[in-house]
């Protein structure tokens, strides 16, 4: 009878599962994501490489020396050490931070506008004392332009009524809006001194989302070309909230990874994050297998760095508050060692 | 990388697959990625060849602390181990712009501000 060895579901809690199960979770995880974004499923070498990290029992797990890649530490300036600026100084000093970002709260450009004046003055201040490379970030956030909370009608509220033109005409409408917040806050910031900025969980409210993003983008890098811009998708497809958007004449929604990156290196972009949401009912394994096959196609052809996001929930990290290391070590390894990454 | 529970997530990624931020050359190969768009294997190397050292030393903290100290490139103050009379903050970064060669937005706006290049 094989042996059972503790590993973890996608919601963070402990399972039981044996080398052949973790195998066939890897296999399994790995044929849907290559199904659903048509992608190749991920070799015997692959497989292998990870049923040897998940199915081993140590308690912890790491890159081989001289593998190491830059962690780009998205949203680590909040308040937990006391203030936001004190905050970068411990990631920087204490969890050996490659690049820190200072955001706020309301994680949003359109929120963030209604209080520049105080945010770009703690990016002048965190400059003054932050060695590493100090971003500014906020999500893109189209949602936050329709009614009640925006100015245009609102497209969930169209859809349903079958008035799909209105729809799509407000999602046009709002992303104008959008890219205008984005580049007015970029401006800003890196008149501050910002090294650069960062669009997370770009796509979030569709391609309507996506769209604004990189028209923002590419605005950005035509005024200041030696800007960081790191746009970090919000799920492995664009969904076509809009439905027929398109940017340098490709059609935005339903893009994975692979053309996701193309457009992003295109409008201008220095660092691509791909996202691949986590199923919590699924091992850790299976979202890690299939997290690796929907991304795989876009490291080999990358011409700027891949930093994919590993959060909470997202490229095979449990969805929990308190993410097991056990689990995150082997994530980061695992997506690490099989795509090449140039960091996280 | 996303950032939530800081050992869970950051801690736990420095460890597992980090280069080490400002320990070693990880924030000097991230501002070559972020300012240059270069892939990870490029960036290390320009790095290594702007310091002189080997790529394994990029990522070994006992290797850049010597190297950032005589560079110039600020280090991490470790309880008795203060570097006040060495470069810190946006002091290292005009040295960090110097030997990597690229611009940084705050030694830049500093300089013009502080009317150096008056």
């Amino acid at each position: 009878m094989e042996r059972r060895i503790a590993t973890r579901l996608g919601d963070g809690s402990f399972i039981e599962l044996t080398r052949s199960e973790i195998e066939a979770d890897l296999v399994a995880g790995s044929e849907l994501g290559a199904k659903r974004s048509k992608a190749p499923v991920l070799g015997d070498d692959d497989i292998g490489h990870l049923l040897d990290i998940f199915a081993s029992e140590a308690k912890f797990s790491a890159v081989d020396l001289g593998h190491e890649v830059v962690l780009s530490f998205d949203g680590c300036g909040n308040a937990d050490a006391g203030t936001p600026v004190s905050d970068l100084i411990v990631y920087q000093n204490h969890h050996g931070a490659d690049s820190v970002e200072l955001w706020h709260h309301d994680y949003s450009y359109k929120a963030v506008k209604t209080v520049l004046s105080f945010e770009t003055q703690a990016m002048k201040d965190a400059q003054m004392m932050v060695v590493a490379p100090l971003n500014y970030g906020a999500m893109p956030d189209l949602g936050r332009y329709s009614m009640p909370d925006g100015p245009v009608p609102n497209w969930s509220e169209l859809l349903p009524l079958g008035r799909i033109d209105e729809a799509r005409a407000s999602q046009v409408e709002a992303g104008l809006h959008a890219t205008h917040d984005m580049v007015h806050v970029a401006g800003a910031m890196l008149e501050a001194g910002a090294d650069g900025l960062d669009f997370d969980t770009s796509g979030a409210a569709g391609d309507g989302d996506l769209l604004a993003t990189l028209n923002a983008v590419r605005q950005i890098r035509a005024a200041w070309p030696d800007a960081g811009i790191e746009v970090g998708m919000a799920g492995e497809c664009v969904l076509g909230m809009h439905g027929e958007l398109e940017f340098e004449g490709r059609r935005l929604a339903g893009m994975w990874p692979k053309d996701q990156l193309a457009a992003a290196t295109a409008a201008g972009a220095t660092i691509f994050g791909p996202a691949v949401n986590v199923n919590t009912t699924r091992s850790v394994a299976w979202n890690v297998a299939r997290a690796c096959t929907v991304v795989k196609p876009c490291t080999e052809v990358a011409t700027i760095p891949i930093h994919m996001n590993a959060g909470m929930g997202v490229g095979g990290v449990p969805m929990s508050a308190y993410p097991p290391t056990d689990a995150t070590a082997r994530v980061s390894r695992a997506l690490v060692d099989i795509l090449k990454l140039d960091g996280l | 990388m996303g950032i939530g529970d800081p050992l869970g997530m950051a801690s736990t990624h420095a460890l597992a697959s980090g280069m080490g931020g400002m320990r070693t050359a990880g924030d000097l190969v991230a501002r070559m990625q972020i300012t240059r768009g270069m892939r990870l294997t490029q960036a290390k190397e320009y790095v290594a060849g702007k310091l002189g050292c080997s790529l394994r030393d990029l990522a070994d903290p006992v290797a850049m602390h010597d190297i950032r100290g005589e560079l110039g490139l600020g280090r991490i103050p470790v309880q008795d181990l203060t570097y006040a009379d060495e470069p810190g903050g946006l002091e290292a970064k005009f040295h960090i712009a110097d030997v990597l060669g690229v611009p940084i937005n705050s030694v830049q706006r500093f300089r013009r501000r502080a009317g150096i290049d008056a």
